[in-house]
Formats: structure tokens, sequence, C-alpha cells
């Protein structure tokens, strides 16, 4: 039961993300134009209500729905590795046009090219585990 | 009900992604799209290599599934509710990518000479998306996630690291944009 709710909230995600626009290249490149107010309203409003949400689920202790209490876990703390993995990744987020769940959409929605990219984002991935241990934290 | 196969505004899609977030954060899960990536390193055996791997990927399982929906969704949006799946971005950033040689901006869901058939054979196009796609897993992993991981769940948690990530994306996509598009294209 709990496998069907994962992969019909992952469907939905799917559909708001290509139905959003925010799988299409050009909507990454617009933003990073500042021609547009579209992504930033999309990003900025699930932003918005997910702090609502998650302080209120916090504030009242709200239980999981199967019970279970709800475990926050904290990023750990750090500089470089975010700023720097930050802006490899923005770069990649712009040239590809596509961060990973609009990978996944794109490659549904029949787009194959698409899964070069991905390709080369888990290729990216391994990478990045190889020269861990040697890259600043 | 038309509403449904026109592209769907900020002001509803944001909300609906929120409800993801919401879905998800009940479920008791973290959402995260960016982690499924080194599942699938650890499944294809990277473990072997670096201890970064060598964890039990039975674990995400979870988060496998609900990339398996993203694909399907992806799917249903494009055949089953988009007759007419063009982007209309803004006319300034459309006539910008006209002049770099992206004649079909505003016109596609993505540019053809980059996401049409032809890249296949196309060097130049390839190493676009290879590397484009290679900065976004190193990149991800490197920050500790991607824009649902830490533009949206991270900061929706109020986590300083994740607005330094968020930060550094915006440092990237706008060196990308602005300085360097105008050399590649």
């Amino acid at each position: 039961m709990r496998v069907l709710g994962y992969l019909f909230v992952g469907i939905f995600f799917g559909i708001v993300l290509f139905k959003s626009e925010a799988a299409s290249w050009f909507r990454i490149y617009e933003m990073f134009q500042f021609d547009a107010f579209h992504m930033y309203g999309i990003i900025g409003s699930a932003l918005v209500l997910g702090i609502v949400q998650i302080q209120l689920i916090k504030r009242f202790n709200i239980k999981s729905f199967y019970g279970e209490k709800i475990v926050f876990i904290p990023k750990d703390r750090g500089y470089a590795r975010y700023i720097l993995g930050g802006i490899l990744f923005g770069l990649g987020w712009a040239l590809a046009g596509a961060c990973p769940g609009p990978m996944f959409v794109l490659a549904g929605a029949g787009y194959f090219p698409i899964l070069i990219a991905l390709g080369a984002a888990i290729l990216g991935t391994y990478c990045y585990g190889i020269l861990r241990s040697r890259l600043p934290h | 009900m038309d509403f449904i196969f026109e592209p769907w505004p900020w002001y509803v899609s944001g909300p609906l992604i929120a409800l993801v977030l919401f879905l998800l954060t009940m479920m008791g899960k973290n959402f995260g799209m960016s982690s499924n990536l080194r599942t699938l390193c650890t499944i294809c055996g990277a473990g072997k290599h670096a201890d970064f791997f060598r964890f039990d990927w039975k674990a995400n399982r979870w988060n496998l599934t609900v990339v398996l929906g993203v694909i399907i969704g992806g799917f249903i949006a494009n055949y089953g509710l988009s007759p007419d799946n063009a982007v209309a971005i803004a006319n300034e950033s459309s006539a910008e990518l006209h002049t770099l040689g992206f004649a079909d901006a505003g016109k596609a869901y993505l540019p053809e000479n980059l996401f049409g058939s032809q890249v296949f054979t196309d060097i130049s196009s390839l190493l676009i998306l290879i590397v484009g796609g290679f900065l976004v897993g190193f990149g991800a992993r490197y920050a500790g996630g991607c824009t649902s991981g830490h533009a949206i769940s991270g900061l929706s948690n109020l986590q300083l690291p994740s607005l330094i990530a968020v930060i550094g994306f915006f440092i990237g996509g706008l060196f990308m944009v602005h300085v360097l598009f105008p050399i590649l294209f």
C-alpha cells in the first residue's frame, strides 16, 4: 500500500513539473535572465507554504499518516561544500536546463536526449563519491 | 476543465509542489530527487570503488518508486494533458535566444538544437548535455541536494546550509547564462 502512495505522489509531482513548465529548458533560461516571475512564483509559493506546514507539524507535534513521529534531519554544518557544490550545480542547471526531477520528467515525456544528461549526472555523482575525501567540505 | 490542458500558472503549480512536500513528509520521508542518483550508483556497484556508495540502497526503494512515478507523470502530462506544449516565455528572453541561434524559443517545450533527435550525432550538442548533466550530478551531491532538497525542503525547514546552496545555484546559473552562453552558442 505504501508503495502505491509513493508511486502516486511521484506521478502527481511529474505532472506538476511538466505542466508548470519548470521542466522546460526555456523557463530556466528565462529565470536566470530575470525576464519573468513564473519560476520565482513557483519556487516562492511552494516555499512559503512549505515553511508554514513544517512549522505547524513541529509546533503541534503532528504524527505521520502511519502514526510515527516526523523527524526533520538538519543539514550538516559547513560552508565550502554548499557554496562550491551549489555553483557547480547552478552551472549545470542553466546549461542542461533541467535539475534532477525534470530530467526524469523529460525522459517520461519522450525527450530521449535528456537520457544523455541523466547518464552524465549519474557519472557526476559517481565522480563526486570517488573524489569526496579530497574536496573541501 | 480546459485549464488542465493549458500551461499551469505559478500560483497553481507552486502550491501543488508544496502539497507533494506535505504528502512525502506525512509519509515520514524527506523530499529530494538527486539522492536517487547516488542510489543508482550503488545499485550499479559503485560501492566497490568508494565508501560513499556503501549503504543499504534498499532503504531508498521508496524514493526510486517516486522517481518511477515522476517518469510516468511526465509521460501522462506530455501525451495526455498537453495538446500544445509550446512554452510562451517572455519576449525579451525569446528575442535574446533567437540571436543565440535558438530559433524555436517561444514555440516549443525544449530547444530542438539541444533536444531534437539529431543531437545523438552532433558532437557539440552532445557535449553540452554531457557537461551540463555531469555538473548537475556532481554539484548536487557535493552540495548535498538539488532544487527539491535545498530550495524547497531545506529552505522550508529554515536550514542555513540550504540558503548557501541556493545562493550558489544562482551564482552558477547567472554566470552560465550571462557570461558563458554568448561564448558557447
